[in-house]
């Protein structure tokens, strides 16, 4: 174990974690308007995969892609919203079912459009290649993921820090009562976080599927992984998502190299016991 | 008769139902109701936290996994089990169970509401962890098969016939146990504390003792729900402790009626023969289920078991001045 382990473990933890930004950053905002936990978020990161590889397929422009499967997904997240979930009125558990039926429904007509198989969503060749830094070689696609997610975490930072809108939703997080109080209409809030949420989860499935691959299941298995990042970070909180996401994707990668066998223990044990002291995550607002 | 003797009567003539006609139907129907009454003690431990204490667990799969894995991992590396010490391993996987609640209780019986929904989350997957990556005690992705079951003398569960009566026997233990609990002052008081919890603490009771006892008593029969598992399925593997399981059995009490224990049963019931005899008949089967869960979320809010209520308030509603008409003595 020299420094190379290091550095390309760490290399690697950062860039997953670029990825887990992307989905847990909608995951905490969609928590922390609406306070719904939702159990879908893992099925718009696998439809989003797939609804990319389609574009694929006829259009062969990754390029494409990216946008038009975020955007599809996003218009299924909005559908999802208005439609079941709003008037639903505020009831976790029963929320949370919905989302869950849906989860089972999505999964089903996944299987339907794209069979079982797996498929790797493949990048462009210039992505493709790896850049050699003082020896060591960083495939460049991991790199464009983190820049990727840096550019829309500034983006998101920006737009929640320095407009208007960003302002109403940032209310809306803090004390949602008090925001439709004053004037602000809480429920067009959440229909843009929803989709948006939907939106980030999407884009994550295209970029992440070049090097996780898209098959039947990994809805559920990308669904806790996102909830640690949120519980971790801190729910409605898009630092404390950046956060979590670095460190859940530095404590897998560091898990799986150095502790096999408990790798995910060491994962969701931390997350329970933030949970239980602090329910409201590191960096949650009260 | 009283109202509550009659439902009781009901559940009695059900259960004898089964007990008449099951054995005499095909192989294919006999294992679907032992899966299902396996299960189904599973289903009502979660109907103990949601329904009557007002707790919804997403981490119920958890006891049935390590219930299940103790089972397997005796069975297979010690040869423990698989005779009259089978009945030790039943008490030892709600041993097990319950040390697991108790352990996962101090720290999830502090959050109320979503945050508890997420802290079990978090605990289920924890436990999902382990049986996924510790290879060497769990067998990993490809989990463990058991290839025996016990043997009592001349009588062999190693026979779907004697096995189903054995699963039975266990259930219908199981379902009066727990409908002793909820009906005692303990799960009386449990009530009060899912209907408002304050008002429970001002009246001096230790609420979070009470859910603490609920949450271990639930843990128990989730193992034990996870030694029938292991032993009906002849395979344990990280699959049992997956997420969608938790949700599963969430889902069939809340299908069923949460707050009933008996509208779990028939929720598990429903989905088992549900995805395993439709998924035989037509491919997209799993439509079915997920439009049963969301109609239900929607506009069953009760469960099936609310049903009756509802169809009642609903006459009273539209039948009112009708019958202030016609039978003014009636009521």
């Amino acid at each position: 174990m020299n420094l190379n382990f290091w550095v390309i473990q760490a290399f690697n933890g950062i860039s997953y974690g670029a990825l887990l930004f992307l989905v847990g950053s909608g995951l905490s905002l969609i928590f922390g308007v609406m306070r719904i936990v939702n159990l879908s978020h893992g099925s718009y990161f696998l439809l989003g995969g797939y609804v990319a590889l389609s574009v694929i397929w006829t259009t062969d422009s990754w390029l494409l892609a990216i946008p038009v499967a975020a955007l599809a997904i996003a218009l299924v997240g909005l559908v999802m919203e208005r439609v079941f979930l709003r008037p639903l009125g505020f009831d976790p558990l029963r929320q949370v079912l919905l989302t869950v039926g849906f989860a089972f429904l999505f999964q089903q007509a996944a299987l339907d459009i794209w069979t079982g198989n797996n498929f790797d969503i493949n990048p462009p060749a210039a992505l493709s290649k790896s850049i050699a830094i003082g020896g060591i070689y960083f495939p460049l696609y991991r790199v464009f993921m983190i820049v990727t997610a840096a550019a829309i975490g500034l983006a998101l930072w920006l737009a929640m820090e320095k407009t208007r809108l960003g302002a109403q939703v940032r209310a809306t997080v803090d004390d949602a009562e008090m925001a439709r109080g004053v004037g602000i209409d809480t429920s067009r809030i959440s229909m843009m976080i929803f989709s948006l949420g939907a939106f980030l989860a999407a884009l994550g499935g295209v970029i992440g599927g070049a090097f996780l691959g898209i098959y039947p299941g990994l809805d559920f298995e990308m669904l806790p992984i996102a909830f640690a990042v949120v519980i971790i970070g801190g729910m409605g909180s898009l630092g404390g998502a950046a956060i979590g996401a670095l460190l859940v994707g530095l404590a897998d990668n560091f898990g799986k190299a150095l502790f096999p066998e408990i790798s995910y223990f060491t994962l969701y044990a931390p997350m329970a016991l933030i949970l239980a002291i602090k329910p409201t995550g590191l960096f949650g607002r009260e | 008769m009283s109202s509550q003797a009659v439902k009781i009567a009901i559940v009695v003539a059900a259960l004898a139902a089964v007990l008449l006609v099951v054995p005499n139907t095909n192989s294919f129907v006999m294992l679907l109701t032992t899966r299902a009454l396996a299960f189904a003690i599973l289903v009502m431990s979660v109907d103990i936290l949601l329904g009557y204490t007002g707790l919804a667990s997403l981490g119920q799969a958890a006891y049935l996994a390590v219930g299940a894995y103790a089972t397997a991992i005796l069975a297979t590396k010690y040869h423990i089990g698989l005779g009259w010490d089978f009945w030790l391993v039943l008490l030892f996987g709600m041993l097990v169970g319950a040390a697991l609640a108790a352990l996962f209780g101090l720290f999830a019986i502090r959050a109320t509401g979503v945050y508890f929904l997420m802290i079990t989350l978090a605990l289920g997957q924890c436990v999902w962890g382990l049986a996924y990556r510790w290879n060497s005690l769990t067998g990993g992705d490809n989990g463990i098969n058991l290839r025996e079951r016990p043997k009592f003398g001349p009588i062999d569960l190693a026979n779907e016939n004697t096995f189903f009566f054995l699963v039975f026997a266990v259930f219908c233990v199981s379902l009066v146990m727990m409908y002793t609990l909820v009906r005692s002052p303990f799960g009386r008081s449990l009530a009060g504390i899912r209907e408002r919890e304050l008002r429970m603490k001002i009246l001096g009771y230790n609420t979070w003792l009470h859910k603490y006892i609920a949450f271990i008593i639930a843990g128990a029969f989730g193992g034990l729900s996870g030694v029938l598992w292991a032993h009906t399925a002849g395979i344990v593997s990280p699959v049992n402790v997956e997420l969608p399981t938790s949700v599963d059995a969430l889902l069939m009490a809340v299908l069923g009626g949460s707050g009933t224990l008996v509208g779990g049963v028939i929720g598990t019931f429903i989905v088992f023969f549900l995805r395993e005899y439709l998924s035989t008949v037509v491919p997209w089967w799993q439509y079915v289920l997920g439009v049963v869960y969301v109609a239900t979320i929607l506009y069953l809010p009760t469960g099936l078991m609310g049903i009756p209520e509802r169809l009642r308030q609903w006459r009273a509603k539209s039948g009112n001045p009708q019958s202030r008409k016609l039978a003014p003595a009636a009521s």
